[in-house]
C-alpha cells in the first residue's frame, strides 16, 4: 500500500508538471458543462424558411355554410417554429433557397380557400427544398409536423361548424342565411309534434299511415344524428397517441444528453490517462525496474487506474455541478451521482490499464485508446428498431462487454431515474472490472 | 576466494520461437568485477535483465544468498524524466525500502556529484548526466551485486573515468559488480574476469589473458578472431 501511495504521489506531480495536460483536466470539464448548459437552456435557432402567402386578403376566408374560416389567421399558429422569411414572388423564395438564404421556401397558392372550401380536389401547400440532405430532413420533418398541425386544427374547426349544424337540425334555432335569419324547428321537436298529431288522429284516418311514416322518420334522425356527431369527431382526429413507456421513467432529450456527455467525458479522461500512464512507465523505461520486485503488478495497476478514476469522477461531478448552473438537476441525489461516476470511473480505467498494458509509449497508447473508444459509444447509443434485429443482437453483446453502455446507464438513472436502476449497472460494471483487470493482468506479464 | 554473491543455473530465455539465451552458467564471488562482452545481439542485455529479476526465465535460475538486494542499472535511462534528480532518488529509495532513504539520497548525490543538480528536472538534463542518475538509482539500495549494462555508453571520457572510480571504490567495500559492454579495453582495464557471449550462447568464461591465449594480436582482435573461430 505504501508503493501505491508513493506512485500515485509521483504520477500526480508528473500530471501537474504537464501543463497541457492539466490545463486540459481542468478546462475540459468546465467549457463542455458550460456548454452543454448554454445549449440546453437556450431555445435552438429557427430554421430560416421563404414564405410567399399568395391569397389576397379579401380572399382569404373560406365558407362553410354560414360559417367562415379566414385561412391567413392559422400562418402565425402554424409556423412559429420557422423563422419566416416573408418574399414577393416565387422567383424570389426560389432564388432565397438556391442560394443558400434559407434553408427552404413555403408558398401558400392562391387556390388554397377555393379547394379547401369545395373540398372536391386536395389543397397543397408547395414546399421548396434546397437540396442538401441534413437541411431538407431538418425542415422537412419540421414542415411535415407543423402541415400535421394545420390539418388538425382545420378538421377540428370544421367538426365544430358541423356539429352546429348539426345541433341545429337536432334541436332547432335560429339560422341565418344570406342576411336572413330563419326559426329552425328541429327534428326532436318535430318528432313531438307528429306524435301529437298521430295521437289526435282517429286511427283509420286515410292521413295517419303518411303522417306516421314521417314521424317514424324523425325518430330514427333523431338517434342518428346524434351519434354522427361523436362520429365526425373521431374522423377529426381518428387515432391519438397514448404515451407509455415501459423502460422506466423517460429521459427528456436534455438530460439524456446530459449523461451521454459526462459518460463521454468519463471515459476519455480514464482511457487516456489510465493507458497514458501506464505507458509512461515503459516509455520512461521504468516499467522494468518496478517490476524485478519493488512493486507488484497488480498495485501499478490498481494505482493507475486509481489514478484515472479520481481524476475522471472530480471531471464527471464538476461536469455536473456546471450543468446543473443551467438546467435544473436533482441535487438530492447528487450521492447517487457520485456513486454511478465512480463506478464508471473505474471501469473505464480498468480498461484503460488493459490497454496501457499492450503498448510501449504513450502516443500508441493514446491511439489505441481513441480507436477503441469511439465505435463503442457510438454502437452504445444506436436505439433498438434502428437496424436489423439480428446485428442489433451483436451491437448489444458487444455494447455489453465494454464499460460504455453499463456506465452510460448508471449515470442516466442517477441522474434522470431511468431504468435499469443504478445498481444493476453498477453490477454489470464490476463485472467488467473483473474481466479487464485480469487482462490487463496477463499484459503486463513477460 | 569469497563466497558467490549470484549464481546463474542453467539460465535460457526464449521469446516466442527465438533463443535469446541458453544454458548460461556462472557464479560470482564477492567483490568481483565481471564484465560480459560480446556482439551486437549476443544476449548481453537478456543476461542482465535475467540477473536483475526484470524478466522471467524461460529455463533455469538465479540465486543470490538471502536477503541481499540486487542493483541494476539498465542500458536506457530508467528514471523518469519529470522530476527532478532528489524526487527521483527518493522515490526509489523508497521503493527499494532502504532504511534511511533520506540518508541513502544524500550519499548517492555526494558520491555522483549530481548534488549541484539535484533539483534539476531529469529530461533536463545531459545525457551524460542522466546516465548518472541511472547508475545512482541502481545502487542507492546499497547492493550486494551490482548490474550495469552498458553503464559508460553515453558519458564522456571524464565522467568515464569517474564512474570506474565510484564503481571501484564499490568493489573493494565488498560490492559484486557485472557489466556489460562493446568496450574491450574497458573490459581489460577494469574486469577481473569476462564471460563472452554470442547468439545467446556462453562461449569463454575466464581471464582475458585466456581468451587472447597464444593468437599474439592485441586484445581486440584476439577477441574477433576468437569468435570467428567458434562460428560467430
Amino acid at each position: 500500500m505504501l508503493a501505491l501511495r508513493w506512485l500515485l504521489g509521483k504520477d500526480l506531480r508528473i500530471l501537474r508538471r504537464s501543463p497541457v495536460l492539466s490545463a486540459l483536466l481542468i478546462f475540459y470539464p468546465a467549457v463542455v458543462a458550460v456548454l452543454i448548459g448554454l445549449a440546453l437552456s437556450r431555445s435552438p435557432g429557427l430554421p430560416r424558411v421563404a414564405f410567399l402567402n399568395e391569397i389576397a386578403p379579401s380572399r382569404s376566408e373560406i365558407s362553410l355554410g354560414a360559417t367562415r374560416i379566414d385561412i391567413n389567421s392559422y400562418e402565425k399558429q402554424l409556423f412559429h417554429s420557422l423563422a419566416l422569411v416573408p418574399v414577393k414572388t416565387r422567383a424570389q423564395a426560389l432564388a432565397d433557397v438556391r442560394d443558400g438564404t434559407t434553408v427552404a421556401a413555403l408558398i401558400i397558392p392562391a387556390d388554397l380557400p377555393q379547394r379547401l372550401a369545395t373540398g372536391d380536389e386536395t389543397a397543397f401547400i408547395n414546399v421548396v427544398y434546397n437540396g442538401s440532405a441534413i437541411n431538407e430532413s431538418l425542415v422537412q420533418s419540421a414542415i411535415e409536423a407543423k402541415l400535421g398541425r394545420a390539418n388538425a386544427l382545420l378538421a377540428a374547426q370544421l367538426e365544430k361548424v358541423a356539429g352546429g349544424y348539426i345541433n341545429l337540425l337536432l334541436g332547432g334555432g335560429k339560422l341565418s342565411f344570406l342576411g336572413e335569419t330563419f326559426n329552425v324547428l328541429g327534428l326532436r321537436a318535430s318528432e313531438r309534434r307528429l306524435d301529437a298529431v298521430l295521437a289526435a288522429l282517429p286511427a283509420n284516418s286515410p292521413v295517419y299511415p303518411r303522417i306516421a311514416s314521417v314521424a317514424n322518420f324523425a325518430k330514427i334522425a333523431v338517434n342518428n344524428l346524434g351519434t354522427s356527431k361523436r362520429v365526425i369527431g373521431a374522423v377529426a382526429a381518428p387515432v391519438r397517441a397514448r404515451n407509455q413507456f415501459v423502460n422506466g421513467r423517460r429521459t427528456a432529450l436534455d438530460f439524456y444528453a446530459v449523461a451521454v456527455a459526462v459518460t463521454v467525458s468519463l471515459m476519455f479522461v480514464c482511457l487516456l490517462l489510465a493507458s497514458g500512464m501506464l505507458a509512461l512507465e515503459r516509455e520512461e523505461n521504468t516499467f522494468g525496474r518496478l517490476r524485478r520486485g519493488l512493486v507488484r503488478a497488480e498495485i501499478l495497476l490498481a494505482e493507475k487506474a486509481l489514478l484515472a478514476a479520481v481524476c475522471a469522477a472530480v471531471v464527471g461531478f464538476a461536469m455536473l455541478a456546471g450543468i446543473s448552473i443551467f438546467v435544473t438537476l436533482d441535487w438530492a441525489r447528487a450521492g447517487l451521482w457520485l456513486v454511478a461516476i465512480a463506478a464508471g470511473s473505474i471501469a473505464f480505467a480498468t480498461l484503460g490499464v488493459a490497454l496501457g498494458g499492450l503498448v510501449r509509449d504513450v502516443r500508441a497508447a493514446s491511439l489505441l485508446a481513441l480507436l477503441v473508444s469511439f465505435p463503442l459509444v457510438f454502437l452504445a447509443l444506436v436505439p433498438a428498431g434502428a437496424v436489423a434485429p439480428g446485428l442489433y443482437d451483436v451491437i448489444r453483446v458487444l455494447s455489453a462487454v465494454f464499460p460504455f453502455k453499463p456506465a452510460f446507464e448508471a449515470v442516466n438513472a442517477a441522474v434522470n431515474r431511468s431504468s435499469p436502476g443504478v445498481w444493476v449497472a453498477i453490477g454489470h460494471l464490476a463485472a467488467l472490472v473483473a474481466g479487464f483487470g485480469a487482462l490487463a493482468r496477463v499484459g503486463l506479464r513477460g | 576466494m569469497s563466497p558467490p554473491t549470484l549464481r546463474a543455473s542453467s539460465l535460457g530465455k526464449r521469446f516466442g520461437d527465438r533463443v535469446a539465451l541458453r544454458d548460461v552458467s556462472f557464479e560470482l564471488a564477492g567483490g568481483e568485477i565481471l564484465a560480459v562482452i560480446g556482439p551486437n545481439g549476443a544476449g548481453k542485455t537478456t543476461l542482465l535483465s535475467l540477473l536483475a529479476g526484470a524478466s522471467t526465465p524461460s529455463e533455469g535460475s538465479v540465486s543470490a544468498p538471502a536477503g541481499e538486494r540486487i542493483g541494476w542499472v539498465p542500458q536506457q535511462t530508467a528514471v523518469y524524466s519529470k522530476l527532478s534528480v532528489l524526487e527521483n532518488l527518493r522515490l526509489f529509495a523508497r521503493l527499494e525500502r532502504v532504511g534511511d532513504p533520506d540518508g541513502a539520497v544524500e550519499t548517492m548525490l555526494e558520491q555522483t556529484g549530481l548534488r549541484e543538480r539535484a533539483d534539476e528536472q531529469l529530461g533536463r538534463l545531459s545525457g551524460g548526466n542522466r546516465q548518472r542518475v541511472n547508475i545512482a538509482v541502481g545502487l542507492l539500495a546499497d547492493p550486494a551485486v551490482a548490474l550495469l549494462d552498458e553503464p559508460s555508453a553515453s558519458l564522456d571520457p571524464r565522467q568515464r573515468e569517474r564512474l570506474w572510480e565510484f564503481i571501484g571504490v564499490r568493489a573493494r567495500a565488498g560490492t559484486s559488480i557485472v557489466f556489460a559492454t562493446h568496450n574491450i579495453a574497458e573490459a581489460e582495464r577494469y574486469a577481473g574476469r569476462v564471460l563472452v557471449l554470442a547468439d545467446g550462447e556462453l562461449l569463454y568464461g575466464g581471464t582475458l589473458e585466456g581468451l587472447r591465449g597464444d593468437r599474439g594480436h592485441d586484445l581486440e582482435s584476439a577477441f574477433v578472431e576468437f569468435l570467428r573461430e567458434r562460428g560467430h
